[in-house]
């Protein structure tokens, strides 16, 4: 008999959130294309931009944004009708320098392709011991 | 062999190590600490609709500097790696014809994403959206233009200016909040106006159209070194 008391949105974000993780990982570790290794990397990184977020979801509250569906109104307190909006700010930081840390990645493997004419890992032995 | 069977031992830890974290995880009730102190007075002190902009624009803006920083230096490093020689700027990159419907399609769809990028940054405190998502829509477009057409000439002055201007009219708001107001990059420079509104939440739609313009230059800065550095072979 399975659990239904597993089957909230928290629960399932996060194991979605873990479920990436572990499939970037395991990519970065198996592969041997350079730009397959790269998307490895960007699973993994939005595996835990999804967990991220998931550990700031409250049971039952909406988005963090003012409108009709919270309250229409400056100055009334939010606090018990939206999720938690600190991790969703820290995602977005995050998700920018995924970005940049990617765009960064990729031109290191144009540059090793116009090196060595392939992508392959195990051909870049040059620091192998 | 051996090297496999360590590989199948780390994703087993964390594995391990996820499954206990996700029987151990109960959904929270409600908000705590300075979550809470945002949801008490986010909409009263900054004036924004989009409690996550005024955490990203307002109460924690000098992280975004930062963060766009990161992006101009990963820009810069990448210009840096993939600088032409003299003699290859001239030469053209060699690619199989596009189809009419993606020509069509580009010529027609750039300026609508253009606009929509406009649009979300800003309306960055009224709708999820914001400076960032805005500036990857406009560097979608600049893709899609390199797309149908490889060999476009993408003018790298205006790219340049735009991104100097902008980053540069990011620090300005800034150093007027510091005169007018709290302290640097404090939104209420000008009064807060209507809630609501479009103009509204003080200098936030002035410092989101700044990052948004300087995120959207940066991206297609990127994207025009990539397309370049196809004429070396």
């Amino acid at each position: 008999m399975i659990n239904t008391e597993y089957f909230t949105l928290g629960h399932i974000s996060l194991l979605l959130g873990f479920i990436l993780i572990i499939v970037g990982f395991w990519g970065i570790l198996t592969q041997k294309n350079i730009v397959k290794i790269i998307l490895a990397f960007s699973i993994a990184d939005a595996g835990i931009n999804i967990l991220i977020v998931s550990l700031g979801y409250v049971i039952g509250k909406t988005a963090p944004i003012i409108d009709g569906s919270v309250v229409q109104k400056a100055g009334i307190d939010v606090s018990d009708s939206i999720v938690d909006p600190v991790p969703q700010a820290l995602v977005l930081t995050s998700i920018v320098i995924g970005f940049g840390v990617t765009a960064l990645m990729l031109a290191y493997a144009m540059k090793l392709f116009t090196a060595k004419k392939t992508l392959h890992i195990n051909k870049f032995n040059d620091l192998k011991w | 062999m051996l090297k496999n069977i360590i590989i199948a031992v780390i994703l087993i830890v964390f594995a391990v190590l996820f499954f206990d974290l996700f029987m151990l995880y109960e959904a929270r009730t409600g908000l705590t600490g300075i979550a809470q102190y945002y949801a008490q007075n986010g909409a009263k002190e900054v004036g924004a609709a989009n409690l996550v902009t005024s955490i990203v624009v307002t109460y924690r803006g000098f992280d975004t500097l930062g963060e766009v920083t990161i992006l101009f230096v990963a820009a810069s490093i990448i210009s840096f790696f993939l600088k032409l020689k003299e003699n290859d700027e001239s030469k053209n990159i060699s690619s199989k014809d596009t189809t009419e419907i993606l020509v069509t399609a580009s010529n027609v769809l750039v300026p609508v994403i253009f606009l929509f990028g406009i649009y979300v940054f800003i309306n960055g405190h009224l709708t999820p959206g914001g400076g960032f998502q805005g500036g990857a829509m406009i560097a979608t477009g600049v893709a899609l233009m390199i797309l149908a057409n490889p060999n476009i000439k993408i003018n790298t002055q205006i790219i340049h200016w735009v991104e100097s201007i902008s980053g540069v009219g990011y620090v300005v708001v800034g150093i007027f909040g510091l005169i007018l107001a709290g302290g640097f990059l404090d939104n209420k420079i000008t009064g807060l106006g209507e809630f609501g509104a479009l103009f509204s939440a003080g200098a936030i739609p002035i410092i989101y159209s700044f990052i948004g313009l300087k995120v959207g230059a940066e991206i297609s800065n990127i994207l025009n070194k990539y397309q370049k550095s196809q004429k070396n072979d």
